[in-house]
């Protein structure tokens, strides 16, 4: 009797693997497609993929099913236990001769579609715009090639909420600062390349995933079908704040992208006229924290403790606080230091936010200096270069 | 054959050579890494070269007092000839890093092939091989690169005539003539010395007049990467070459096993090919 | 003055053995340096699994919780090259090292002294690296892949003594496999044939020709990268005219060959234990020695499908997903084989026979989801999330670990003289299954939602299969302890094991007493090919 029984649990527990393996299928079933599978995605292009993962997932499936029924099937009915007597048979030459050539066949099948869709996705031209994306550690630059348009996308999620001092939204670490928006019905060329190490740009809904490498351009393209917010992050490892490096994309229908194009060159004009005139300490604190929490932070930290010995503090630094300290402190934040992490500013950023984070710097975390640092000083620095 | 093979009880060279090279490495990387230690690497380096007398020495004893039969010679040519693989393979990644750069990285910045499209980047930028001019001001290339038909041709003749009287020295070995092979054997080793000279000579230019360094861009880096690395293993075979013909005065080798002098012959020749490539990659096209 | 007691001219080693530390430091004889092999293996697999659990234990649920984004990134570095070339790699040196000789006859290794060697390397090389974990600026924390420039330019100082390590395990890898090669190609009995040869040996012999190969490459370019950090170089920066992706290419023209480096033994074992536990010949010996030869040498051409994002031009792309897609094949006939064997066999369920039916099943699990990889325009949603995490743990714990323990079952009784527990065995075998379905499963999910890979963490909507993963990735590692308290008792004592140790099993190693003395097959033993080759009519 318990004999019986324990056979019974012997055989449910073979079958383990095979409803391990059917498992995507059950979860599907039971939860809907929501976030157990890729997206479908908003182009042509991210269906096509869609489709072509389905049938390749659909005859691994077929295999594992078939080559694990077969194996399992045997291992029941052919169990010692049982008084199974084994045979002799050690070779055949046809069914060695089946079983290399089936799964060619299968491959083949495979990788006729594989070969069609990689050729369109090749396919850059007749682009109707240009954008170059560029990685930097650790936020990506947009530029809209001929427009005079371009912009740094920066991770927006508070430090609070990943500390987990404070509930995390909806959007927690896929939410920037500022989108790159494109128009929809568009075939936009996009153009990759890194000011440092290696990053990826991703946006799943887009099915477009490509390298930007420091040195070389790497080209891509897509066509967006629908508006909408489509999210994604930097899939390459790119040093500590690799995970905090999303990527949104603003798709919007062409009337609103032209309207929005206007704006961002009249806020270029705008952002231009602040680097030719006087600010005062107050509004240079104020915008000196907003940039010094997007782009300094991140490495010296919100409270400009640094995390020596890797990042220096700023907090109480001879540079930061002395008056001697000055003249370095702001080639340093222009020029960065070669061979360390500290990168070059002075072409990323104008000169208003320089001048505004470097009086910021030497003001606040207790440094207290009182100086205050004006666009135009910045500019006269900056001008050799120029 | 059977029960004859020899396996020593145990040996306590092994595990010394792992403790100078625990020296040499810590030494390297803390000096390279903090820039102190490199005491303990020169340490570690003259405590590998001990190691390796006193390893090879016991090896050369238990040879002589025939212990080796048949069978372990072959393991011992067998060792050598996948060690000599092994190191083709190293020097082939090598030679694969350069066809790379040449035939795609380079002309990619220049904008040519499928990803001419980075020339964006370097709009000022032309390929060229000799690479005169990188991409970026950050480098400065060489002023001058080096003409194949003066020093390397030399080198190229002294190293070619070096295998050749390698070849005539193991002939002799094999015919017994001792004094010959001596002759021979002490050739080769000047020849291969002279080479090592005329590479410093022509190191020594690069560096004063050419202005081909190893920062030199890609083609200084890879310049020194290829001649640097075959430089080494010159002067690797030559230090065993040296060891070779000290045992032959002392009369070590029959005219029938003589295993030590095949295997330092093969690494000689190795490096000789080494070379012939390196002349027509790196010096010629 | 040394050790220069030698032993008569036709005899073997007469000394008495040396005791204490001393032994295992100076020893040169192929058991015991096999044993130092698995037991240095078992060591670096906690470190490494230890690293696993704080990954683990910091994605449990969205946040940073535990350690910082630098520490995670060298946990997670330090974890995939522990386990690669510290638990992995090693484990398989130590099975051959301890099966090889006995499986062909021979009376050690071939070159014993070179054998010790090889072995000490490595915990000078792996201290070396965990104690740049603890240098100003922290570990490698590039991953196990070490791109450039992340890791020249941008890598933290300790990265000189990275480089060095992997130089050092790298020269002790290219010295194992010329003793291994040297070994079965010179040292079999002489009645023994290459064709006559077990299959363990075989698939070690090619893999002994991969890591020839291969490891000089992976040393050329550290070297390169030594040379751009500290000398000025310029190999893989477009400033100086080289290229980033210049260095990927000899990463991975190492490192594809090397994920077979430690699949291929693993076959091997598997070929072992499965017609010893179907008491029935192995099912096409010769097309699994051509199956494992074909996959050795596609994997040099393969290489590429590491990089299909960096944008390599459409012609190579192509081939690369080709080639790679190839390798299915030859990877069929080996599974097909295997399922062949059990067929009309005699099967019984002893542990060692549970884990390498797992290791099937699991193995084929992720070689299928490796084909999808291979699939370039899906790879582009693919890559570097976890979807790609879940195929290597496949292959990877699953597969090759799996195959590793399994052989560790199946010969503990010919290194101990005792049958290891079966009863613990089984808790072992199921609880392990379970972990390990439960921590990489998930991971798939995880992945085609879209979580990358190597980050700290992570968007709310892939919570619930982290802390799916998370749970499974405790209950594997606890697990892992039963198999210490197996391997202890077992050496301690149990049922005394006979000369052949389980009815089915078949070859050389069956031959000699259990546990195997220190010395055998001082002379040839007697091999008939028509009687005892697996490849036989
Ligand atoms: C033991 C290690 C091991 C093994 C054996 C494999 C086996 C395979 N791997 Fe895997 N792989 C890794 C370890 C391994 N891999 C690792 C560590 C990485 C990540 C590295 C990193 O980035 O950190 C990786 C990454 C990786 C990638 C890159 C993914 C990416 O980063 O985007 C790809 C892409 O092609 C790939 C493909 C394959 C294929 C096609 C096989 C094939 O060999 C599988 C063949 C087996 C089968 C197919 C199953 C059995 C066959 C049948 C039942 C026959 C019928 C089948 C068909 C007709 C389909 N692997
Ligand atoms: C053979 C290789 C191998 C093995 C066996 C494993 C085993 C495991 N791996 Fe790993 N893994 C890799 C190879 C391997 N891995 C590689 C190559 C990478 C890529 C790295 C990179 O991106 O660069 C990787 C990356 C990787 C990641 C992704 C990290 C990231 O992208 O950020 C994760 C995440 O979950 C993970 C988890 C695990 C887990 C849970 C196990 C478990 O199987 C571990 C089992 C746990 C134990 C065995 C622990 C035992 C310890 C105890 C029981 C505690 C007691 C402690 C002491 C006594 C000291 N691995
Ligand atoms: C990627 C990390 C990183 C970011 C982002 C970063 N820095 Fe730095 N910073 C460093 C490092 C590293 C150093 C130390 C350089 C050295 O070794 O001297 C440094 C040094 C400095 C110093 C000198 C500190 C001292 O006392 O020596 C100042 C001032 C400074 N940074 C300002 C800034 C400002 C302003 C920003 C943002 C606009 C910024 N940093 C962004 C990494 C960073
Ligand atoms: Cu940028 Cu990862
Ligand atoms: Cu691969």
């Amino acid at each position: 009797m318990t004999g019986v029984w324990l056979n019974r649990i012997w055989h449910a527990v073979l079958w383990i693997p095979v409803v391990f393996f059917s498992h995507p299928l059950l979860a599907k079933n039971l939860y809907g497609d929501s976030n157990l599978n890729l997206p479908v995605g908003v182009t042509h292009m991210s269906r096509e993929v869609y489709s072509l993962h389905m049938i390749i997932f659909w005859i691994c499936v077929v295999i594992a099913v078939v080559v694990f029924g077969v194996m399992f099937w045997s291992l029941i009915r052919y169990r010692k236990s049982k008084g199974a007597k084994a045979a002799h048979f050690h070779e055949n030459t046809l069914v060695e001769i089946l079983w290399t050539a089936i799964p060619l066949v299968i491959l083949v099948v495979m990788a006729i579609p594989a070969t069609a869709t990689l050729q369109k996705i090749y396919d850059t031209s007749e682009a109707e715009m240009d954008v170059m994306i560029t990685g930097y550690q650790w936020r990506w630059h947009y530029e809209y090639l001929g427009q005079d348009v371009s912009f740094f996308s920066n991770l927006a999620t508070p430090p609070e909420q990943i500390d987990g001092r404070e509930q995390k939204g909806e959007n927690y670490l896929l939410e920037v600062d500022q989108p790159l928006v494109l128009p929809v019905d568009t075939k936009v060329r996009l153009l990759l390349t890194s000011n440092d190490v290696i990053h990826s740009w991703w946006v799943p809904q887009l099915a477009v995933k490509k390298d930007a490498i420091p040195g070389f351009v790497n080209e891509n393209w897509t066509r967006i079908d629908e508006p909408g917010i489509y999210r994604g992050q930097c899939t390459e490892l790119c040093g500590r704040l690799h995970g905090f490096m999303p990527v949104t994309v603003k798709a919007v229908s062409k009337e609103d992208y032209q309207i929005w194009l206007a704006e961002q060159k009249q806020q270029a004009v705008e952002k231009a006229a602040g680097n030719e005139r006087e600010w005062t300490l107050p509004d240079l604190m104020a915008q000196g924290e907003t940039v010094y929490n997007t782009y300094c932070a991140a490495c010296h930290m919100v409270n400009g403790q640094g995390i020596p010995p890797a990042f220096p503090a700023l907090a109480g630094s001879p540079l930061t606080t002395k008056a001697e300290g000055r003249a370095t402190h702001i080639e340093l934040v222009l020029y960065g230091k070669a061979g360390t992490a500290m990168a070059a500013f002075g072409s990323t950023l104008s000169a208003a936010d320089l001048a505004a984070v470097i009086t910021y710097e030497r003001n606040a975390f207790g440094n207290n200096t009182g100086d205050v640092v004006q666009p135009a000083e910045i500019k006269q620095q900056l001008k050799p270069t120029e | 054959m059977s029960g004859s093979y020899y396996v020593p009880a145990s040996s306590k060279w092994p595990i010394l050579m792992v403790v100078v090279l625990a020296l040499l490495v810590i030494g390297a990387g803390s000096s390279l890494s903090f820039g102190h230690g490199f005491g303990l690497f020169l340490a570690g380096m003259v405590g590998v070269l001990v190691m390796m007398f006193v390893w090879f020495r016991d090896v050369i004893h238990e040879s002589r007092s025939g212990l080796y039969d048949a069978q372990m010679d072959r393991s011992f040519r067998m060792g050598m000839a996948w060690f000599i693989f092994s190191e083709v393979m190293f020097f082939a990644a090598f030679f694969g890093a350069l066809f790379y750069i040449r035939v795609f990285a380079l002309p990619w910045l220049d904008g040519e092939g499928e990803k001419g499209i980075s020339a964006l980047l370097w709009p000022d930028f032309s390929a060229s091989w000799p690479l005169l001019k990188t991409p970026s001001d950050a480098f400065t290339g060489p002023a001058e690169v080096i003409d194949p038909w003066h020093l390397p041709l030399l080198n190229t003749v002294l190293l070619v005539s070096s295998s050749i009287t390698l070849t005539i020295a193991h002939h002799a070995l094999k015919n017994d003539q001792r004094n010959k092979t001596k002759l021979w054997l002490l050739l080769t080793l000047i020849l291969g010395f002279v080479f090592l000279v005329v590479q410093g000579i022509e190191y020594v230019e690069a560096y004063t007049q050419l202005g081909l360094t190893l920062q030199a861009g890609v083609y200084g880096g890879t310049f020194f990467l290829l001649t640097g690395f075959h430089g080494l293993h010159v002067t690797l075979g030559a230090c065993v070459l040296t060891v070779i013909l000290l045992r032959v005065w002392r009369g070590h080798f029959s005219s029938r096993s003589h295993f030590g002098f095949e295997a330092a012959s093969w690494y000689w020749h190795f490096v000789d090919v080494v070379w012939l490539g390196l002349f027509i990659f790196v010096y010629v096209v | 003055m040394t050790s220069n007691s030698y032993s008569s001219a036709e005899g073997h080693i007469h000394e008495p053995p040396l005791r204490g530390i001393k032994r295992w430091l100076l020893t040169t004889n192929h058991k015991e340096i096999g044993s130092l092999y698995l037991i240095f293996s078992l060591v670096m697999f906690f470190i490494g699994g230890t690293m696993a659990l704080v990954i683990r234990a910091e994605l449990f649920q969205p946040g940073l919780q535990l350690v910082q984004p630098e520490f995670f990134n060298q946990m997670t570095t330090m974890h995939g090259l522990i386990m690669v070339f510290g638990a992995v790699m090693p484990a398989f040196v130590g099975l051959a090292n301890w099966m090889v000789p006995l499986q062909i006859g021979a009376p050690d290794m071939a070159l014993p002294r070179l054998n010790n060697f090889s072995f000490w390397l490595l915990p000078l090389a792996f201290s070396l690296l965990l104690s740049s974990l603890f240098m100003e600026g922290g570990g490698p924390n590039f991953g196990w892949t070490f791109y450039a420039p992340l890791s020249t330019t941008y890598a933290p100082p300790s990265t000189n003594f990275f480089i060095l390590s992997i130089h050092l395990a790298g020269i002790s890898s290219i010295l194992g496999a010329i003793n291994i090669i040297a070994t079965i190609l010179n040292m079999r009995t002489p009645a023994m044939k290459l064709m006559d040869m077990p299959l363990f040996v075989w698939t070690w012999l090619i893999t002994a020709f991969l890591l020839l190969a291969v490891m000089p490459v992976l040393a050329g370019v550290v070297t390169m990268m030594l040379l751009d950090i500290n000398f000025g170089t310029s190999f893989f920066n477009a400033a100086g005219g080289g290229d980033p992706v210049l260095f990927q290419h000899l990463f991975w023209f190492f490192g594809h060959p090397e994920v077979y480096i430690m699949i291929l033994p693993a076959f091997g074992i598997a070929s072992m234990i499965v017609p010893t536990f179907a008491r029935k010949r192995l099912f096409g010996y010769r097309s699994m020695v051509y199956a494992t030869a074909s996959i050795a040498i596609l994997s040099f051409v393969v290489w590429a499908h590491h990089m299909f994002t960096v944008g390599l031009p459409l012609a190579a792309q192509l081939f690369f997903m080709y080639a790679t897609m190839l390798i299915a094949v030859p990877t069929g006939v080996k599974v097909f084989n295997w399922v062949a064997t059990l067929f009309h066999g005699s099967i019984s369920f002893e542990v060692p026979m549970l884990f390498t039916l797992a290791f099937i099943v699991q193995f084929t699990i992720g070689g299928l989801s490796g084909v999808m990889l291979a699939i370039v325009p899906a790879d582009y949603q693919y890559h570097d999330t976890y979807f790609v995490v879940a195929h290597f743990h496949y292959v990877l714990v699953p597969g090759a670990v799996f195959a590793i323990i399994a052989g560790v079952y199946y010969w503990l009784p010919k290194w101990t003289g005792f049958y290891p527990d079966e009863t613990l065995g089984r808790w072992h075998f199921w609880l392990s299954v379970i972990g390990v379905n439960l921590t990489f499963f998930p991971m798939h999910f995880s992945g085609l939602a879209g979580m990358p890979r190597r980050i700290p963490d992570y968007a709310l909507q892939f919570a619930d299969f982290n802390l799916l993963s998370s749970l499974g990735g405790f209950l594997f590692g606890m697990s892992q302890l039963l198999l210490i308290w197996v391997v202890v008792r077992c050496v301690r004592g149990g049922k005394p094991a006979p000369d052949k140790a389980w009815e089915g099993a078949e070859g050389l190693e069956w031959q000699v007493p259990s546990p195997a003395p220190l010395h055998t097959f001082s002379t040839p033993p007697e091999f008939i090919p028509e009687r005892d080759s697996p490849g036989r009519a």
